[in-house]
């Protein structure tokens, strides 16, 4: 006993020393996974379904924007306005990539089982085949071992929080993720697509009685989603390479997010992703690195006994 | 938007054949590397290659040749394949009849057990014999167990490798070749391993279903999905007890030991294909009785219809534990003969790709139809040791599991009941997609609407 209260001492001393460090790594990793999340919970809203192949959206934008800066960097790091038309088009090649990524699968692995009404367990194996076929392809077509992306900036540190340093990684990512919360919200809160989205969420089949085109919101919904997810492929893959399997963790963490903000609720979403990805970033004082993947299962399987509704609560249809 | 012309259907049906062929072209042509991204893509399209060994042409020229064939296919089968069908059924209904008789079914299953019997000698060739164990008998096995819950309950189970795991490292532990002490301080004989591997995978099963299993089937999926990745961790890290990520490579072979009979295992394939064919055939037996028991009703009872099924008094979650629980001792069992037959195991061979091999298995031959998944597993298998043992120009053993997806979306689109559907669950599907009835979970959102 005395030696675990040792423990705890040592280790809350280390927690304190290192906080705000931790801290900032886990907002930017927290941020990635509410966008990652945010696709989970957009087609869960419209399909009551869990999109097992969103780890391939994922991976697919990290390959388009490992691509991109192949093409556009050369010898040396660029830096100012090179750096950021670079990463523009890495996002929108990312984007692209991620939301056309989703369109295939919806079209293939989904819309034929929604025309014949197919059972849950069907529509979750075809999505886990379709996952499985596009991670594999690209294993295949690019190679099974991981790469890393030229680096289209110089990843100083731009200011300090209490001390620790705010690298310019973690800034492009709190600027795009907070630039396409901000379009997102307003995309589904203001605009008639948006209303589409939410009654379909809400009820399909009266929403298809006043005139909303299901298979079109569906479509759009998986587009939405697919760009949010490619977009966080490419600013993960920024800094950890691009890898044929490199959906697989990120995107369980961020159904975790998801389900932990309340799955079917933007917002949630958002907040889970960060909620997430700070506790994680903090338990690294408490645990060795290659346990840090069990912390979030953990925190998964907890949230799903303890409040299976999440935080916010599932909402289905309502604003945002 | 899209050009009237287009939207007839056998144009668009020759579309689809078209991009269905590019990506049967690409799948099957040379791998690219991230060095050379898409040396894989014009290797595909654009290299030379025999055609069907006939002819050297470019792969282009098969590409197209091969969907127009595929295209004139499908139009014949869409104007001819009704009357085809159903001309078919009336011939097959006798032969039909017949099958279904319980005579006849034991007879084939008798004639079916001595030709698995007489395999190792009918295919008399080292490497077929080995792979009779290692690709084919332990893949049943896990095929079988899965398939009870999977099949017979209806619940994705996507870490069912865990429990192959929890088997294979028991019976390190039994033997004395892993780090941590075996039990009663003396290693013992793989066979004790059994006993052990079964209480362990079950106290497993229980332990990982009570809590998940009250969880709609999505969750359940994933959750089973990080109980997987989180035993490999497990593995991977805890040096002190699993020995790491470098495993192990002392277990023994096993020895029978009882009064005056003894018998050693040993490097020979052929001795584990009997000891894996004995325990596929004791749970297959095991698990057909099970299904027309009280328990297996229940099982499909709450396949159908969880709701219902309680309310005839049915507890879900026992029902649902139990089959985790059973499902899990056949990959026990399987777990322990591997370790035994190769007598090495690494962490890194339990991985999720291993749970969803085994799920194809299931799904090919027809969830919840034991002679199907049988059947599924056994052609799978096959053709898996073929391209391993003699892989064609182009092809490396990841590729298979492209091959496994792209079959996972196809069976669920055109067959979703399997090869061989068991007749219940070809019902229960037909019910369910012709029904209007709402139900909790459907996704009401047909082109019609």
């Amino acid at each position: 006993m005395g030696s675990f209260g040792h423990y705890l001492a040592t280790h809350f001393d280390t927690l304190k020393a290192e906080f705000w460090f931790l801290f900032v790594g886990g907002v930017a990793n927290g941020l990635l996974y509410a966008m990652v999340a945010v696709g989970y919970t957009l087609v869960y809203g419209v399909l009551r379904l869990i999109n097992f192949a969103h780890s391939e959206i994922f991976m697919s934008g990290g390959f388009a924007g490992y691509f991109v800066l192949r093409a556009m960097v050369g010898s040396t790091v660029p830096a100012g306005f090179m750096s950021v038309l670079i990463i523009v088009l890495g996002i929108a090649a990312a984007g692209t990539a991620g939301a056309a990524a989703a369109t295939l699968v919806e079209r293939v692995a989904y819309r034929p089982l929604r025309r014949r009404r197919a059972p849950q367990l069907a529509y979750l194996i075809s999505a886990i085949g379709a996952s499985y076929f596009l991670f594999n392809l690209a294993g295949k077509e690019f190679g099974h071992l991981s790469v890393g992306d030229p680096q289209p900036y110089i990843n100083h540190t731009v200011f300090t929080i209490f001390g620790a340093p705010v690298l310019m990684y973690d800034l492009i990512i709190l600027i795009v993720s907070v630039v396409m919360f901000l379009a997102l919200d307003w995309l589904v809160g203001r605009t008639r697509l948006g209303r589409g989205i939410r009654s379909v969420a809400q009820d399909a089949e009266t929403a298809s009685l006043m005139g909303v085109n299901i298979d079109r919101t569906i479509a759009i919904t998986f587009i939405v989603g697919g760009a949010l997810g490619g977009v966080a492929g490419f600013l993960y893959g920024l800094n950890i390479g691009v890898v044929y399997n490199m959906g697989f963790v990120p995107a369980l963490k961020a159904f975790t997010a998801a389900v932990l903000g309340g799955i079917g609720n933007l917002r949630g979403a958002v907040l889970g992703g960060l909620l997430l990805g700070i506790v994680e970033n903090l338990c690294v004082v408490f645990v060795q690195a290659a346990y840090i993947d069990v912390v979030a299962f953990g925190i998964l399987v907890l949230v799903l006994l303890v409040r299976p509704t999440g935080i916010l609560g599932e909402r289905l249809g309502r604003t945002a | 938007m899209i050009p009237t012309f287009l939207q007839r259907a056998p144009i668009r049906r020759l579309l689809i054949v078209l991009g269905i062929v590019a990506v049967v072209e690409l799948i099957t042509g040379p791998p690219g590397s991230n060095q050379y991204p898409t040396s894989g893509f014009t290797g595909s399209y654009a290299e030379a290659a025999s055609f069907f060994g006939l002819f050297r042409t470019q792969r282009w020229v098969e590409f197209v040749a091969l969907a127009l064939v595929a295209w004139g296919i499908v139009e014949f089968w869409t104007r001819f394949g009704a009357t085809i069908r159903s001309r078919g059924s009336v011939a097959l209904a006798g032969p039909r009849q017949v099958s279904e008789k319980r005579p006849v079914r034991v007879g084939f299953a008798l004639a079916l057990l001595v030709l698995g019997i007489l395999l190792p000698h009918i295919v008399n060739n080292a490497f077929w014999q080995s792979a009779l164990v290692t690709y084919v008998a332990i893949y049943v096995l896990l095929a079988i167990g899965l398939n009870v819950v999977v099949g017979f309950a209806g619940l994705l189970d996507l870490g069912y490798v865990a429990f192959y795991a929890i088997g294979a490292y028991t019976t390190a532990w039994v033997t004395g070749a892993l780090p941590t002490p075996p039990p009663f301080g003396h290693p013992l004989d793989a066979f004790w391993a059994i006993p052990f591997a079964v209480v362990f995978v079950v106290i497993a099963g229980v332990l990982l279903g009570a809590p998940t299993l009250r969880l709609r089937g999505d969750y359940l999926a994933i959750v089973t999905l990080g109980f997987g990745e989180i035993i490999t961790i497990f593995a991977n890290n805890l040096y002190g007890i699993t020995g790491g990520s470098t495993g192990t490579k002392q277990i023994p072979h096993p020895v029978f030991h009882v009064g005056p009979i003894k018998y050693t295992w040993g490097l020979a394939p052929v001795p584990y294909y009997y000891l894996a064919l004995g325990s596929v055939v004791l749970f297959l037996v095991v698990f057909s009785l099970l299904q027309r028991s009280r328990v297996g009703r229940a099982w499909t009872a709450i396949r159908e219809d969880e709701v219902a099924a309680e309310s005839l008094g049915i507890n879900p979650l026992k029902f649902k534990v139990m089959a985790f629980a059973v499902g899990a001792a056949s990959a026990g069992f399987a777990g322990v003969i591997t370790a035994s037959a190769d007598n090495f195991l690494f962490p890194s061979s339990f991985t999720l790709v291993f749970s969803i091999n085994i799920l194809v298995l299931v799904i090919l031959g027809g969830m919840g139809s034991i002679s199907g998944v049988v059947v599924g597993a056994i052609i799978i298998q096959v053709i898996q040791a073929y391209l391993n043992h003699t892989p064609p120009a182009g092809y490396q053993q990841p590729d298979l599991y492209i091959y496994v997806g792209a079959l996972l979306i196809t069976m669920m689109i055109f067959r979703p009941a399997g090869l061989i559907p068991s007749r219940q669950r070809r019902r229960e599907i037909t019910l369910y997609e012709t029904s209007h009835e709402g139900h909790p979970d459907e996704v009401l959102l047909g082109d019609d609407v």
